[in-house]
């Protein structure tokens, strides 16, 4: 199939509605505005629903209520308008109810800038909103995995009954590249418990349970199907490692850079390696723990003061010396940087995280 | 081939990322790896754009250049800004109609070229980004013309494809300029 030129943004516009989007509901923010600008054209020529809320608060609410039906919906946003949904992503997840959120992150904290950073790990792959909850988080790293990675976030979602986030960045939202938009068979999920269908058995979604031991329940119920998903949906790439003096660890735009520091370190003879986690919750735990006994170095590189580099350190091998570098602000490190910290840990001159 | 890494900047309106997007998109028709990135800060028109580019014949890593292979400059903040990153050997095409002030490397292959006046001749200055285009086309072949005017014309709204003549002349013009 011919490839198409476009932004990594309308990628997942274009691929959301090739996985049979029903409805999106968002509100406009920089750097993801694509999203919703190629959603509002294109919608409603496949008789699709695109609405654009008064808020990022109410945005999410339409998606929960539309969600209990069993049609496929999406909001997105960026990092500030993502915290005003957390709540509603709270109450979501904790209903069991498939939905994909996009989340193109920008500088923060508070309203922060529009270029790209990474520092919205934490609040998506712990939590962010409140109890016992995780999102499956999917870290793309070119528009090419916009696109797949969200044909496939329609799939997890039904699966699990949960939310899944893809979390990317204002590079990746705003670059272009080539894409080859692969069609998928949709899989189809037993959908007995959506509500809204006309039938005359009464059914009620909620997020809410009085009794402790109930709610007891419906945690350790979710906490089972976290578990599932942590056994079954870690996705990971691995580039020269096997021989790797240092290995180099990180997602998205930033594994971009790696990759790149790590082609001019071979040409030097300088043995590193990548490793990019695709999944982030499930977090790759046990391939981090086999890569870093091996490599008995890892760098973390992130958009970020040190997030994912917490998850790096906590199952890495005991014996193997974790470092961290970092940019923040919207800061994007060149390739030549990332080559420059990486001999500085190899000379025995790294920042131990 | 191994990648081609350029960074076109300019005004904002001399169609410096449309440019980009043009190399990249006919990269692809070429089967080639691309990868284009704006500048997306809160820009104005009057104010700076860049973008950069790569073609490659493999996988693409960083999309964000740190040492160009070529820069072109259209406007003097632009060469002022870009001409020290880019590589040694490297080369940088510059706009000498806007541009009253000398490159001051001597290590790489300054390329000047009466972009703007050539395109008020030749009646639009709205073309001088094609001029630019030929000149980088002359010099690097990264892709080939043909690839740029079939580009062109899968980019370009129906309604102004009867602008796609004066294009092509713009970009053979550029390429004659280095021929």
């Amino acid at each position: 199939m011919a490839k198409e030129f476009i932004k990594g943004n309308e990628a997942i516009g274009k691929a959301a509605i090739m996985a049979g989007l029903d409805c999106y509901f968002g509100y406009p923010i920089t750097p993801q505005s694509e999203i919703p600008e190629y959603l509002a054209a294109e919608m409603p020529k496949v008789g699709k629903v695109f609405l654009q809320a008064e808020s990022e608060v109410a945005a999410i609410n339409m998606v929960y209520g539309a969600a209990g039906t069993g049609i496929r919906v999406m909001t997105s946003s960026s990092s500030p308008g993502i915290s005003l949904k957390v709540e509603g992503i709270s109450y979501i997840a904790s209903a069991e109810l498939p939905c994909v959120i996009v989340n193109v992150q920008r500088g923060g904290p508070g309203l922060g800038n529009i270029a790209p950073e990474q520092a919205d790990y934490f609040q998506a792959t712990k939590g962010g909103g409140h109890g016992n909850y995780r999102l499956l988080v999917l870290a793309p790293d070119s528009a090419q995995e916009m696109a797949d990675f969200t044909m496939l976030a329609f799939d997890l979602a039904e699966k699990y009954r949960n939310p899944v986030m893809i979390l990317a960045d204002g590079c990746l939202g705003q670059m272009k590249e080539a894409v080859e938009f692969k069609k998928t068979v949709r899989k189809e999920y037993n959908k007995d418990w959506t509500i809204g269908r006309g039938e005359k058995d009464h059914k009620v979604i909620s997020s809410i349970d009085i009794e402790p031991e109930k709610l007891e329940q419906r945690n350790l119920k979710l906490l089972d199907k976290y578990k599932t998903m942590e056994k079954e949906e870690v996705l990971f790439e691995e580039y020269l490692c096997d021989d790797a003096d240092l290995v180099l660890v990180a997602y998205g735009i930033t594994s971009r850079v790696a990759r790149s520091a790590v082609e001019l370190a071979r040409e030097k003879g300088i043995k590193l390696g990548l490793f990019r986690p695709k999944t982030l919750f499930p977090f790759p735990k046990k391939d981090i723990y086999r890569v870093s006994q091996k490599a008995k170095k890892m760098l973390t590189c992130e958009l970020s003061t040190g997030q994912m580099v917490e998850d790096v350190k906590l199952n890495s091998h005991k014996d193997t010396e974790v470092y961290f570098y970092g940019r923040c602000g919207g800061v994007i490190p060149a390739d030549l940087e990332l080559l420059e910290q990486a001999q500085k840990v190899l000379d025995g001159k790294g920042v131990r995280f | 081939m191994a990648a081609e890494k350029v960074i076109i900047a300019g005004f904002g309106g001399q169609g410096v990322l449309l440019m980009g997007q043009v190399l990249a998109y006919a990269g692809m028709l070429e089967n080639k790896e691309v990868s284009w990135i704006p500048s997306y800060g809160p820009e104005m028109r009057g104010g700076t754009a860049n973008c950069n580019v790569i073609v490659s014949s493999k996988k693409i890593g960083s999309p964000v250049i740190s040492t160009p292979d070529t820069l072109i400059a259209l406007n003097r903040p632009s060469m002022e800004k870009f001409e020290s990153s880019v590589k040694k050997d490297g080369v940088m095409i510059y706009n000498k109609s806007l541009i009253d002030v000398e490159p001051k490397r001597s290590d790489i292959k300054a390329v000047s070229a009466d972009i703007t006046n050539i395109a008020i001749e030749m009646g639009n200055t709205k073309i001088a980004n094609m001029i630019a285009l030929g000149v980088y086309l002359g010099i690097t072949k990264v892709v080939k013309l043909e690839s740029i005017m079939q580009a062109l014309k899968k980019m370009l709204p129906e309604r102004h494809h009867d602008k796609l003549p004066l294009n092509q002349k713009a970009l053979e013009k550029g390429m004659s300029l280095v021929a």
